[in-house]
């Protein structure tokens, strides 16, 4: 976490994909066109929040087997994080789809699938502030967000695949089969995924080092 | 007059070479005139801008901590 070379390597990979996102050739397709380049910018923000939300039930269930508070404010700052990082995918989002499907929002599951599970995690947010006393808090939040969990993967990965979706990867819609197979594309994908998800991380450290600094000037005050 | 027929023939070709299917539109215009780079160095130097902030944050939380 104090480490540099990992915030350094995410700051790397992710100048190279603003470099070689918007100048290796990609493949040529009607609808898209250059826009297939969101690519390497739009999904890389739910991968980061999906890594995010996963880190934050790791902690709570840490969380509910030791009463460490530590751990507690690494789930919360996961989720606040990751909430960023689902905004951030949802207005990227719209924006792509006014460009590609020609509206901002259609009621696809996919894209209903993503904003209740925003929802939820805000929710989750809410839960947290509606309750004064810290253990209980602590205790409460940690079981919400185990099911929480489950629940956003249902919603985003698995729901709007057994139905049609206008989202690629899902039910009867072909996917970016042009581009699964590209390998230039993958060159710049796959080190986005992981930059975003490193500087996602970076991210959630910081803000959980503040909150100890925090406590530790409530605790001597 | 061979040569010249030659040299037609084979740019007829040239444009299979650049592109998949070029009635697809693609920024191939703007990135001929050169000035896609610039808007790749403004994004270059955005987010090099945003990580040395990050960086700068890192630091003054790590004097806190001490």
């Amino acid at each position: 976490m104090y480490k540099r070379w990992w915030k350094i390597l995410a700051s790397v990979l992710i100048l190279y994909t603003i470099i070689g996102g918007l100048l290796i050739n990609v493949p040529r397709l009607a609808i898209l066109n250059e826009s297939i380049r969101n690519l390497y910018f739009h999904v890389p923000m739910w991968f980061t929040m999906v890594v995010l939300y996963l880190i934050s039930v790791i902690f709570s269930i840490k969380y509910l087997n030791s009463a460490d508070e530590k751990f507690d404010l690494i789930a919360v700052e996961s989720v606040n994080t990751g909430i960023i990082c689902s905004f951030i995918g949802l207005a990227t989002g719209m924006m792509w789809a006014k460009f590609t499907w020609g509206t901002f929002w259609t009621s696809d599951p996919k894209l209903n699938g993503s904003a209740i599970a925003t929802l939820m995690y805000l929710a989750y947010i809410v839960l947290r502030n509606s309750i004064e006393e810290e253990q209980k808090r602590a205790k409460i939040s940690a079981i919400y967000n185990i099911f929480a969990f489950p629940a956003m993967i249902v919603l985003l990965f698995i729901l709007p695949r057994l139905t049609d979706s206008l989202h690629p990867g899902n039910g009867g819609n072909p996917g970016f089969s042009g581009y699964d197979l590209d390998s230039n594309m993958r060159l710049v994908f796959y080190p986005a995924v992981i930059g975003w998800i490193l500087i996602g991380v970076w991210i959630m450290t910081i803000r959980y080092r503040i909150r100890l600094v925090e406590n530790n000037t409530n605790q001597i005050n | 007059m061979k040569k010249i027929l030659a040299l037609f023939v084979l740019l007829s070709f040239s444009p299979l070479l650049f592109a998949q299917d070029p009635s697809v539109e693609m920024a191939d215009l703007f990135r001929s005139s050169g000035k896609i780079y610039v808007v790749v160095a403004v994004m270059a130097l955005l987010f090099i801008a945003f990580i040395i902030y990050l960086f700068s944050i890192d630091k003054r939380l790590k004097k806190l901590e001490k």
